[in-house]
């Protein structure tokens, strides 16, 4: 029978102490009981000698020095997974929120896991077909990879996040379901809702584990959300064999939540009030993505995380960019554009794709395509800022090439709107389409044998785009 | 039952503290818990003694033992380190998967190397002979590619009185017994230890004259790198710090690397696993793992951990200069160390000095890169350390404590550059923020071994590429069209620089590694190519007649067309020059 202790010595703000504590271990859940009724959630975050610090997961409002009852588990915090786990909702602490009652079941796991040994991952090579021209022929994602979307307020996100999960596929020959878990951070009910209808539209609800911490519910759970979210998707992955697509979002409200408890704690702050261990913190949690030797499921992360007035050096991007493998950027000029999906390609990145791409995994032609696609469109940046300085009419004919290839790239290649998919073949295709806008010795980056066989050879061209541009020929001859 | 002596008072995440005065010694290693978890003594005064814990101490209670080991935190130096993997504090990552699974679980107490393997073993000293400190006894094929020296311990010295006949033994057995002249005898096994703060002992620190040849151009022609000198990387995340250092590592002409990865990916080192086991070394024949030394903390192992790796690295790699080798250390990323640094100090609520950095920083990472260093060892050997670490940045900005401090003490700065990054240019090193001091160290050296006019013409390239900066400038208010023709074809000599020369595709067969000779005669081809063009600039051709002819992406293409072991078709290319400018001549004489 576990003790339980009648006071509190101190109280302030999230973080409550105890006094008189012999049992407890450090990381040990505690339960409170306050007024015999409400129960409340924490951990252990320091100990000296018998007394003990607790950060509260939940308000701390009606806590009072002497109404609060704690107990300590003896345990760090864990969770109790079955395969019934998939089509249910919960909350930030895995606690069920639709009525069907806790999980009960012999597995239980520490939801802080442990750090995976690299001898025993396996590198990621092969590709998840998501049908965006913009991720698919540039910034490929990888099964096993962790990709961020780094985007803004008012940016559409989440739209793009569920997108993916709809038009997602594995590519031929793979064994394994996919799976999916849902980890909400501090989102607003509507994004919440928004969610939850793509799901039950793709019909995918029932593969479909969801963990819901929103923007009114305890800043505090939202610590512990991702870890209760990935340990499932672990379980997930390597006990049942699914490939687990892991969705956290929002990050940026994740990391907030750890400043202010830093805070509370007296904390030296690093950058921007954060703590100093921001960056472990986050590490922890983006690399439990990947592949492991020997399992037939993967656990691959799309964290999204919203950048505080845009700012891709804040902290919180700054720091997931130099874990995570790669990021896609959305840009607030291609929204205002109306370009759906509004992927800022130069800063977006997928540093798995080089290994994963090629004869042997999409097509022989793929890096080069690519890579020119970069660097043309970004001499399309160089053109457009020179043509806001002296002009557009003034610019040279290669300038004015440029400026034309990189219009229809953003509406062409990245905007391709909200219903329509393209396969990997359709996406390289277009991508020569567009190249062929510029005269061939402007084309650089591609190895002059694959420049050869793609860049007069038509059959190499994405139908609709040709009979588009055919159509517009038309109409010019017509003047 | 024996009454437990020390135990533990308090737990603050990593940071363990004892009540009361102990008899442990400062850096001591430490067994903490019922599960002995490994910690090192980083405080003592007289009302408490501060441990810092490699493992997470989740479930650790106060009242649990702590146990003292009377050695302080050091690293096992033998056979079976190389094509190995170990993490931040020398357990063997290998073995640990057998027990533990894919997940690293706590306590495991694994010895470094392996106690039960036989090595084929070879005395190389008789009885009777007398010995000092750092001499070889004996030595070890330890791999096909590296032949490991067992070397008496550097405070040793006397009479050989005993040695063992060749054949196999593992490495804790005694080898030979010294007599010492105070009568004491020493065993001299296998293995030894060393303390890894302790840098180890040498006779004197040598000039750095000789280059560390990589393949990579910018890095070699442009940036070099001495062997036994220091470089530091730092850029943004995207930058290809990572794909830099595995370049290096790949293709370096040193006989040892230490690889770290200091709180980075896990796949990162996944890769360099599968990669470096199938690459052949073209030196030995054999694959590049047998030549690598693995340290692995990545960022979701425990913080403490990686601030050990660093020092865990660097004494690995100075035992293997030790034998005669030089050795090249890639650490990626010290920032991440230097975090570690901020972490722990800010649990022990020591004053912070800038942005929550200790105050010691800078001291901590000058006696990192001053462990680099081109040395005469005390068996008189010549071997190296270099060390070449990465900095992430915050925000990808220069001015943070990190990367000042670092350029403090490093004489080589490659600078990565985000938007270079942006439009993959790769290798991203800004040719205007980047420098290295030891190209007139190694002028000589470049002079007689690869090309009289090397220097020249690294000189003439970089005044090219300094004039195209000033000139973009220009281009970017006003357009390129108003430039003199002599001013364009800057740009476009620039031009052919930046895409056929810096540029370099880590992923072609024939670009990813270039020998130093097809390199200096590159550079030679584009400035022939650019003394050409200005004669016919002077008669009057415009830039779009050169341009046209198709003569400067020929030049640009000579990276993936001309292969490694064929340079003499690189010759070919000055008649191509010639023809074009007898072309144009004749055509409008």
């Amino acid at each position: 029978m576990a003790i339980e202790h009648l006071n509190l010595s101190s109280i302030e703000g999230p973080l409550v102490a105890v006094d008189g504590v012999r049992e407890a271990a450090f990381g040990d859940i505690v339960r409170f009981r306050t007024n015999q009724t409400e129960e409340k959630i924490g951990q252990v975050i320091s100990i000296e000698g018998e007394q003990c610090l607790i950060q509260v997961f939940d308000e701390t409002t009606n806590m009072s020095l002497n109404n609060t009852h704690t107990t300590f588990s003896g345990h760090g915090m864990e969770i109790e997974l079955a395969p019934e786990i998939l089509g249910r909702t919960f909350d930030g602490i895995g606690r069920p929120l639709d009525e069907l009652g806790p999980i009960h079941s012999e597995i239980k796991r520490d939801v802080n896991g442990a750090p995976l040994n690299p001898v025993a991952r396996v590198y990621p090579k092969d590709f998840i077909e998501t049908g965006f021209s913009a991720i698919d022929g540039l910034t490929t994602l990888i099964r096993g990879q962790k990709l961020p979307i780094f985007s803004g307020e008012g940016l559409s996100h989440n739209e793009l996040a569920a997108q993916i999960v709809k038009q997602a596929k594995l590519g031929e020959n793979v064994e394994g379901e996919f799976a999916l878990v849902f980890a909400a951070m501090g989102v607003t009910h509507d994004t919440a809702d928004f969610f939850r209808r793509t799901f039950e539209e793709s019909g995918t609800m029932d593969h479909v584990t969801t963990f819901l911490n929103t923007a009114d519910d305890p800043v505090m759970e939202r610590i512990i959300t991702p870890k209760v979210a990935l340990t499932t998707a672990e379980y997930l992955a390597y006990d049942l064999g699914y490939h687990v697509l892991v969705i956290l979002t929002d990050m940026t409200s994740f990391s907030e939540a750890l400043r202010e408890i830093s805070n509370a704690k007296d904390e030296i702050p690093s950058r921007k009030g954060y703590p100093g261990y921001l960056y472990s913190e986050l590490a922890t949690i983006y690399e439990r993505a990947g592949i492991v030797k020997g399992r037939n499921g993967s656990v691959t992360q799309i964290p999204i995380l919203t950048m505080p007035n845009d700012d891709i050096t804040h902290p919180i991007p700054d720091l997931t960019g130099y874990i995570t493998e790669g990021q896609i950027v959305l840009d607030r000029d291609l929204q205002h554009k109306n370009i759906f999906p509004p992927i800022g390609v130069l800063p977006s990145l997928s540093r798995l794709m080089s290994d994963s791409i090629g004869a042997e995994y999409t097509r022989e032609d793929h890096e080069g395509v690519a890579n020119q696609l970069f660097a043309s469109y970004s001499n399309t940046m160089e053109a457009r800022s020179l043509a806001s300085v002296i002009g557009e009419e003034e610019l040279s004919d290669i300038d004015k090439m440029y400026l034309a290839f990189g219009n229809k790239f953003e509406e062409e290649f990245v905007g391709q709107g909200k219903d329509q998919t393209r396969t990997m073949e359709d996406t390289l295709n277009l991508g020569w389409d567009l190249l062929r806008l510029l005269p061939e010795e402007e084309l650089d980056r591609v190895d002059s044998n694959i420049l050869e066989k793609y860049y007069n050879n038509k059959e190499y061209s994405l139908k609709s785009f040709s009979a588009m541009n055919l159509a517009k020929e038309g109409e010019n001859n017509g003047d | 039952m024996m009454e437990v002596k020390n135990k533990i008072y308090s737990i603050n995440g990593p940071i363990i503290k004892i009540q009361g005065p102990t008899d442990f010694a400062m850096e001591e290693l430490v067994y903490v818990g019922n599960d002995r978890l490994v910690g090192e003594v980083i405080g003592i005064d007289q009302f408490k003694t501060t441990i810092q814990v490699y493992e997470e101490t989740d479930g650790i209670k106060p009242g649990e033992p702590i146990e003292g080991t009377n050695e302080s935190m050091a690293v096992e130096l033998g056979p079976g380190m190389l094509d190995n993997i170990f993490d931040g504090i020398q357990r063997p990552l290998k073995e640990i998967e057998k027990v533990s699974g894919f997940q690293i679980k706590r306590g495991i107490n694994i010895p470094s190397l392996d106690r039960e393997k036989l090595w084929e073993i070879t005395p190389v000293i008789a009885i009777g002979e007398t010995v000092s400190g750092g001499e070889i006894v004996a030595e070890i094929p330890e791999t096909k590619a590296i032949s490991h020296k067992v070397m008496v311990p550097p405070d040793v010295s006397g009479k050989v009185i005993e040695v063992v006949s060749p054949g196999q033994y593992t490495i804790d057995e005694v080898l030979v017994k010294i007599q010492q002249v105070n009568g004491n005898i020493v065993e001299v096994k296998g293995y030894q230890n060393w303390p890894i703060r302790k840098p180890r002992t040498v006779l004197e620190r040598l000039e750095s004259t000789r280059p560390l040849i990589t393949g990579q151009r910018v890095i070699d022609s442009v940036f070099p790198l001495a062997k036994g000198g220091a470089a530091a990387i730092p850029g943004g995340f995207g930058t290809g710090k990572t794909t830099m250092q595995h370049q290096i590592a790949k293709y370096a002409d040193a006989d040892i690397i230490v690889y770290i990865g200091c709180g980075e990916r896990g796949n990162e080192m996944t890769e360099v696993l599968e990669d470096f086991a199938e690459l052949i070394d073209p030196r030995s024949g054999a694959s590049l793992m047998e030549r690598t030394v693995l340290i692995a903390n990545t960022s979701d192992m425990p913080v403490a951990a990686r601030e050990a790796s660093i020092y865990t690295g660097i004494t690995i790699a100075e035992y293997y200069r030790d034998m005669g080798y030089d050795v090249a250390i890639m650490a990626d990323s010290t920032s991440r160390w230097a975090e570690a640094l901020r972490e722990l100090s800010g649990r022990l609520e020591e004053m912070p000095g800038e942005e929550g950095f200790p105050a010691y920083l800078s001291s901590r990472i000058a006696a990192f890169y001053e462990r680099a260093g081109d040395m005469e060892n005390l068996n008189h050997t010549n071997g190296s350390v270099s060390i070449i670490g990465a900095v992430s940045p915050q925000g990808g900005d220069f001015s943070e404590p990190v990367t000042q401090n670092t350029k403090r003490y490093v004489r080589c700065f490659w600078a990565l550059d985000s938007s270079l990054a942006h439009a993959r240019h790769y290798p991203a090193i800004n040719w205007i923020g980047s420098y290295s001091q030891y190209l007139d160290d190694l002028a000589h050296w470049y002079t007689k071994n690869v090309d009289e006019n090397f220097i020249k013409n690294h000189n003439e390239m970089m005044v090219l590429l300094k004039e195209e900066d000033e000139l973009l400038e220009i281009v970017k208010l006003i357009g390129s069209d108003v430039l003199p023709d002599s001013q364009k074809l800057t740009l476009q000599i620039a031009r052919v620089i930046r895409l056929g020369f810096l540029q370099q595709a880590s992923f072609h067969e024939i670009d990813s590694s270039v020998p130093i000779e097809k390199q200096a005669k590159m550079l030679d081809i584009i400035l022939y190519l650019y003394d050409r063009s200005q004669t016919l600039i002077s008669f009057g051709f415009p830039v779009s007649y050169l341009t046209q002819s198709n003569i400067f992406n020929q030049i640009i293409n000579i990276k993936y067309n001309i292969p490694n072991d064929h340079l003499e078709e690189l010759e070919d290319y000055y008649n191509k020059i010639d023809a074009f400018y007898e072309k144009a001549m004749q055509e409008n004489g």
